[in-house]
């Protein structure tokens, strides 16, 4: 048992050898590919400094504001057109149609309506998470077992009521994945968006060392994307066993 | 608390005629069921003993004809009726107690944790329905069939995927409680022996039609090695089948 808890940390743990040994031994050139020693000396440095702090809150900060707003615009469209069949028709074909453009492609035309601030850039990220979280919720709402609905009615529930004991709850396990899927799509928005224009945040500051030839730094922040990626999915997997923990 | 008698409900099924597009599933029936009845219909499945009983439960419309419940013609669900279906159909994401308080308002607690204790099961309320056995999951669906005193108690074949001692045990329990809180009671089956053991009347249904009503005069509790109880049903298991075997003959 003991044992197991290694197996997932093995791989990561041997490339990190690998790495340590290829720069030591300079097997690379240090100045492309820097040592992990200069890495986390770089970390050390921007967390005393305050900078790395600062800047990986910029970008939570926007990654939270777009998830939010996402996920609650992506529920609000999922629960009415799963649960009203006329605004499926109004409405599903034409978000399917969005849906297939991707949505990073709409960079240019979102700098030149919001500028390089903060609306832009979130705005992306709303629209990522959006349809993975619809789409799931939709489809949560259209699976619910109809005989609970029936059985629910039989024993006087209706509206509000209806909703909230039955439809809601039976939806959630699915919308819950959509979630999830769309922590990634978050992430991977707000990167782009970071790196086109803008003046805080990790993107910025892997950007920013570019131009100073701060390799150290550039691969501090990819592994802090990686270690923000983890952590969202670890936080949302906690919320969804606290929620869905009547699932045997 | 909550044994306050109340009568059950008085039923009368005039002229019902249920169709599916093309199909008629019901064909006239005509049915009268005295307040505190306890009915049992029997059938082979897609004779639309089911179909009947959803009418009765107002989850359906008839096509024709018309049900009065307490003499007043029934449109939709009723308050004062309640069902309980073959799967249980509790709320997975609800505490067993929270199940069986669905739609309770005022002290719901109190009254969902009696209605517990009556299915034996009080000492379950604070756990989560998938733990539960199929036939402990059944018992909370009567707890919260009974938890609102329902004048009227529609059972759908509730104990068709039991097994058979779990079975005994319920017909035992829906029996008693039957007894003490005089509800009128009807129970599609397909088992007859379940119907003998419990029906005042066992009303046979083929192709939409009654076919037998028949008094059962056993005393209860009813035992089932008994003359007159394995009579009774051997005869009424000859009918649902002698009916089938001279239509295959005509079918050969």
């Amino acid at each position: 048992m003991n044992k197991d808890k290694w197996i997932p940390f093995m791989i990561p743990l041997l490339v990190l050898i690998i790495w340590y040994t290829a720069t030591e031994l300079a097997w690379v050139d240090t100045k492309l590919f820097p040592s992990p020693v200069a890495v986390l000396t770089a970390f050390f440095k921007l967390t005393l400094s305050g900078e790395l702090l600062a800047h990986t809150w910029a970008s939570s900060q926007r990654a939270l504001t777009g998830l939010v707003i996402g996920v609650a615009i992506g529920m609000f469209f999922g629960l009415l057109n799963g649960l009203y069949p006329i605004a499926e028709k109004l409405l599903d074909s034409t978000l399917q149609m969005i849906r297939n453009i991707p949505h990073l492609a709409l960079i240019p035309v979102v700098i030149i309506w919001f500028g390089i601030g903060e609306e832009g850039k979130i705005f992306l990220v709303v629209v990522g998470v959006f349809f993975p979280v619809y789409v799931n919720a939709f489809y949560g709402i259209r699976s619910i077992d109809k005989g609970l609905i029936e059985m629910a009615k039989v024993y006087g529930l209706k509206g509000w009521t209806l909703f909230k004991k039955v439809v809601l709850p039976g939806a959630l396990p699915a919308t819950l994945v959509g979630v999830r899927q769309s922590l990634g799509i978050m992430w991977l928005t707000l990167i782009v968006s970071e790196t086109v224009a803008v003046d805080s945040g990790i993107g910025y500051m892997a950007m920013n060392a570019r131009d100073f030839m701060q390799m150290d730094v550039i691969i501090l922040s990819i592994m802090i994307y990686a270690a923000l990626g983890k952590l969202s999915d670890l936080i949302a997997k906690a919320f969804e066993k606290r929620l869905l923990r009547w699932r045997a | 608390m909550g044994t306050t008698q109340r009568q059950g409900v008085h039923l009368k099924i005039d002229g019902l005629k249920k169709r599916f597009g093309d199909a008629e599933v019901l064909k006239n029936i005509h049915l009268e069921i005295q307040a505190g009845e306890f009915i049992a219909i029997v059938g082979k499945s897609g004779c639309g003993k089911s179909t009947l009983l959803r009418q009765i439960a107002g989850l359906d419309t008839p096509s024709e004809g018309v049900i009065y419940h307490e003499h007043h013609e029934l449109r939709g669900l009723h308050p004062d009726s309640k069902i309980m279906f073959q799967d249980s159909r509790l709320l997975p994401w609800l505490k067993i107690r929270d199940n069986v308080g669905l739609g309770l308002t005022g002290d719901w607690k109190a009254k969902a944790e009696w209605a517990l204790e009556q299915v034996g099961l009080a000492d379950r309320a604070n756990e989560w329905p998938s733990v539960l056995s199929g036939g402990q999951k059944q018992r909370v669906a009567l707890a919260r069939a009974l938890v609102s005193g329902p004048r009227l108690l529609l059972l759908d074949e509730p104990l068709g995927a039991l097994d058979a001692l779990t079975r005994i045990d319920m017909q035992r329990l829906i029996e008693n409680l039957w007894k003490e809180q005089g509800f009128t009671a009807i129970m599609v089956t397909h088992d007859v022996s379940e119907a003998v053991a419990l029906a005042d009347r066992v009303i046979l249904i083929e192709a939409g039609e009654i076919t037998l009503d028949k008094k059962i005069a056993l005393y209860r509790p009813r035992e089932r090695g008994n003359a007159m109880y394995a009579e009774l049903e051997g005869s009424i298991l000859d009918r649902v089948l002698g009916k089938a075997e001279k239509v295959d003959t005509f079918a050969i």
